[in-house]
């Protein structure tokens, strides 16, 4: 929320200082848990003078009309313009001094802060993120004197609550301000108080021989709630190690943000925690830190309560629990997703190479979690647990691993899963997941997501690259139970979209992507692969000059087409001319390769067969003039084209190639 | 501090009542019917309501059935303590009050690192919500500090401030104990010392597996029926003023709240049955929320 603070601080600003026509050097916002800093550097004394040109009533309007807005323009009658069939009224703005436009701009910028979430308290009317003290509002060091529903501004302002002087200072340009915040114990910047963290975190662990575990979110987060950050090393009883790591460490970041840190060369969790106080204390925090190694205690002391509770019970025998658990109201409650999961993980099974009984009973399971107490603490375990509570129950490693990676990848820095088991019921969750919503017309639609859908395909998508799967999503999609003709057809373009959306990010060229996918395949592998040869093909001089000579030849058939319909049939080889022949010759060898090359996937030797035809087609359209005056010679010259047409065609849509 | 020195735990709610008694609060009682946290007293959840000023503090013992841990957690109990203090409207130096009450009690703010983090604070069966901070003294929440902007589905005017320290929490601080049970409830150096355990380690134990494992569905089941039906009926039932009976309605939200926290506890509500049960204590509540309002509006 302070992140987006600051930036909405700014944004207003900029936007105010702009309509304005005030123009500055820079800006900057800062944000804290108590404060929120706005610093322009280099706006000019005051505002010039301009010209204010506002549009009146059509010609002709009622008089009183016309007299209404003399009056709200504040000119004389005599003033008024006529112009393009409307009055205008034309007036001087007379420039303002900056300090009058701030004491206006300040007070409409806080009325129109988009906070989230905000309030009133006792006796206001402002809404603000929560009671709001002071303001300090200054330019050219002089005072900017406005009121905020009863709150006068001033040049005073708060250091921090516990440390140094605990009492207002006066502040009267930002070096002083930000210098005096120094001395009151208040870092104004994110940035540095991140630093800060850091190096004191980095400090502690080093001098014990142990490593912070780095965690971006949980740095900006706690960054947010202190002023002056001193991080303190706390300890925790070593007998909570047996916990599964990700619990320790979540309870850790969730309930108390306290850094994990971990064994320096094991990188093993460690019996310690980073905590960061808002203060320093006279002795040197042990206090404080023995203070926060008490609620940690508490808090692991529950989860290992919430550990041997969920362990009194089968996850199979929490199938049933998932009954009273609903999905989605039109899809029916958790147990039904689970069954539905099982069943079609045992079917996608052969697509990842796993033994069907095992993707089926991981299926089955992968949800039965959800209705852990330690999940229902910690919702961001979910999975991972159902995978440790598999391996305590002794089910089998295969299916316990893959319960625990089935919502794998969740973001772009997640690898997905690798082990056949793994696949096949991660495919499974995602493939029901978007049949489902697709089947009750809950499509993505522009940055609406609500079930995050397109994730769920780009986790399908990349599986299915990074494991090299033949798994087309037709035939996947076929054996979910929402499949119907209508809902298959929209999710194989919904895959393509995405695809290519992924294809683009990684840089392959846009012209490539749509001349393999306007062959239709949805064995992604297979398209990957196409695109890949393909760019690599166009990169050979072969390559590169076969594509021209398609191109003519496309360009011949089209003009032609225009004029009428193309000639049928085969052409004929009887009385042709040489170069003609020779492309005749070509065109026989080479169609038959192109196909067997096809029909085993072999889509390199497709398109080097393909190169075969690059010396014929180039003397072809050297020597032979297809618009032969001879309607027979015409008509087979166009036969033999389209034949170029028809085998370059199988292999990828070339028309799409650009160059 | 040494131990000796700190507070027990019953000086630090005596501690407490002056304090609070000296910024014109009305000392009161805990209220006689279960309930989960000091802020379903009527004192606070009604009184919020309506313009009326109010200034009152009291202690209320909280049932929590969920979190019954049979006496072996160190800091987490299905019985506990909250103090509570409402200010309506509330003060502007409110913080700085507070900070003072923890003074009282003997936390040092330049030896703990009291911190206040920001919390979105909502009680959905009464239709409650304001904004506030947790209070944490190191790492340990102690306190719910909130400005109340709806309750009963209704937004206040003026707005209330709300405190509510969790007593035990807060004591393990003063005392520096690790473990709640080892607390001093009296004197340490009296003769006749107890500690919290002396007092309530047994009924944790035993209402622990009362809650989760030995309490009566199908009965509280039917109970939680009976007071459904019983608070509307009295809502429509007047007093020698012609006054609907809203306090006594009231009640009857409070044991159907807490039947209701008794089956969660004993994992008879399915997940998809839970916002069913909610929102029909949260009716009931509003239905004596807006009474509240209308009779205050009504100058009774």
């Amino acid at each position: 929320m302070q992140a987006g603070a600051a930036r909405d601080l700014e944004r207003l600003a900029r936007e105010r200082l702009s309509q304005a026509d005030l123009a500055f050097d820079s800006i900057r916002a800062f944000a804290g848990s108590r404060r929120l800093t706005l610093v322009v550097e280099g706006l000019p004394a005051g505002q010039n003078a301009r010209m204010d040109l506002r549009k009146g009533p059509r010609s002709g309007a009622a008089e009183a009309a016309i007299a209404g807005f003399v009056r709200a323009s504040g000119i004389d009658r005599g003033a008024l313009i006529e112009r393009d069939g409307a009055y205008w009224a034309e007036r001087v703005e007379p420039g303002r001094p900056m300090a009058d436009i701030l004491a206006q701009m300040v007070p409409e910028m806080v009325a129109a802060f988009p906070w989230p979430k905000s309030m009133t308290s006792a006796g206001g009317s402002l809404r603000w993120v929560r009671p709001l003290r002071r303001v300090l509002c200054i330019f050219d060091r002089k005072l900017v004197p406005f009121s905020l529903d009863g709150l006068e501004s001033g040049d005073l302002s708060e250091g921090h609550r516990a440390m140094g002087a605990r009492m207002p200072f006066r502040a009267r340009d930002f070096g002083e301000y930000r210098e005096a915040l120094a001395g009151h114990f208040v870092v104004l910047d994110v940035e540095e108080r991140k630093r800060r963290i850091l190096q004191g975190a980095d400090r502690l662990c080093a001098e014990r021989g142990l490593r912070l575990v780095r965690d971006e979110g949980l740095l900006t987060e706690v960054a947010g709630m202190v002023e002056w950050p001193t991080p303190l090393l706390g300890s925790m009883d070593p007998d909570y190690l047996s916990l599964p790591p990700e619990v320790i460490r979540t309870s850790m970041r969730v309930h108390q943000r306290y850094f994990a840190v971990c064994e320096g060369d094991a990188g093993a969790l460690a019996p310690f925690f980073i905590a960061v106080a808002n203060i320093e204390a006279a002795d040197n925090g042990l206090l404080i830190a023995a203070g926060n190694a008490r609620v940690l205690a508490a808090r692991l002391a529950d989860a290992r309560y919430f550990w041997d509770e969920d362990c009194r019970r089968s996850l199979e025998s929490r199938i049933e629990t998932l009954a009273g658990v609903t999905f989605h109201a039109r899809l029916g409650d958790l147990q039904a997703r689970a069954l539905r999961i099982g069943a079609l993980a045992r079917d996608l099974a052969c697509f990842s190479g796993a033994d069907p009984e095992l993707a089926a009973h991981a299926g089955r399971l992968a949800k039965a979690d959800l209705v852990t107490a330690m999940v229902g603490e910690f919702p961001e375990l979910q999975g991972v647990m159902g995978g440790y509570y598999a391996r305590a129950e002794g089910i089998d490693a295969q299916v316990a691993d893959a319960i625990a990676d089935h919502y794998r990848p969740q973001g772009p820095g997640e690898a997905p899963p690798t082990a056949p088991v793994s696949m096949a019921v991660a495919l499974a969750d995602k493939i029901d997941m978007i049949l489902g919503f697709f089947s009750i017309d809950e499509t993505p639609t522009g940055s609406r997501d609500p079930f995050a859908l397109r994730r769920a395909a780009l986790g399908v998508i990349r599986t299915i690259l990074d494991a090299r799967l033949r798994a087309p999503i037709r035939e996947m999609a076929r054996l979910s139970e929402f499949a119907t003709p209508e809902v298959i057809a929209t999710v194989v373009d919904f895959f393509h979209e995405r695809l290519k959306a992924l294809l683009r990010d990684q840089g392959a060229r846009v012209d490539l992507i749509d001349a393999v996918f306007a062959l239709d395949d949805d064995d992604l592998t297979r398209v990957v692969e196409r695109i890949d040869a393909l760019q690599r093909f166009l990169e050979t001089p072969d390559g590169a000059n076969l594509v021209s000579g398609y191109k003519r030849a496309a360009n011949i058939l089209s003009a032609e087409a225009r004029k009428g319909p193309l000639p049928t049939g085969a052409p004929d080889r009887a009385g042709a001319p040489g170069a003609e022949a020779g492309l005749f010759d070509a065109l026989s060898a080479v169609r038959p390769v192109v196909v067997a090359a096809l029909a085993s996937d072999d889509y390199v030797a497709a398109l080097g067969a393909l190169a075969e035809l690059r010396a014929p087609v180039d003397v072809f359209f050297d020597q032979v003039l297809v618009n032969s005056n001879l309607a027979t010679e015409r008509d087979n010259r166009l036969r033999l084209l389209r034949q170029i047409d028809d085998v370059m065609g199988a292999v990828a849509d070339f028309s799409r190639v650009s160059g | 501090m040494t131990l000796s020195a700190a507070l027990s735990f019953q000086q630090i709610i005596l501690t407490l009542h002056d304090y609070w008694s000296a910024q014109g609060c009305v000392i009161l009682q805990p209220y006689d019917v279960e309930v989960g946290a000091g802020t379903l007293h009527p004192a606070t959840v009604l009184r919020a309501l309506g313009p009326k000023p109010w200034r009152a503090a009291y202690v209320q013992p909280s049932r929590r059935p969920s979190d019954g841990r049979h006496g072996d957690n160190p800091n987490r109990l299905r019985h506990f303590h909250q103090y509570q203090v409402i200010l309506k409207p509330n003060p502007s130096d409110m913080q700085d009050l507070y900070l003072g009450s923890l003074e009282a009690v003997g936390i040092d703010s330049t030896l703990h690192d009291i911190r206040f983090v920001e919390d979105d604070w909502e009680n959905p069966t009464v239709g409650a919500w304001g904004l506030g901070w947790e209070v944490w003294c190191d790492g340990m929440e102690v306190s719910q500090y909130t400005y109340f902007q709806q309750v009963g589905g209704l937004d206040v005017s003026p707005v209330s401030g709300e405190l509510t320290y969790g007593l035990e929490r807060l004591a393990l601080y003063v005392q520096g104990v690790d473990n709640v049970f080892d607390l001093a409830f009296n004197d340490r150096q009296s003769p006749d010392f107890r500690t919290y355990g002396d007092v309530f380690l047994e009924n944790e134990r035993q209402f622990s597996a009362y809650e989760q494992e030995a309490a009566d569905v199908a009965m509280l089941k039917r109970h939680f029926r009976d007071m459904e039906a019983e608070a509307p009926r009295l809502l429509a039932s007047h007093g020698r003023r012609g006054q609907p009976l809203i306090l006594p309605a009231f009640d009857y939200v409070l044991k159907a709240s807490h039947l209701f926290n008794l089956l969660d506890a004993r994992g008879a509500i399915a997940v998809a049955e839970r916002q069913s049960y909610i929102g029909r204590i949260r009716d009931l509540c509003k239905a004596c929320a807006t009474a509240w309002v209308q009779l205050e509006a009504a100058g009774a």
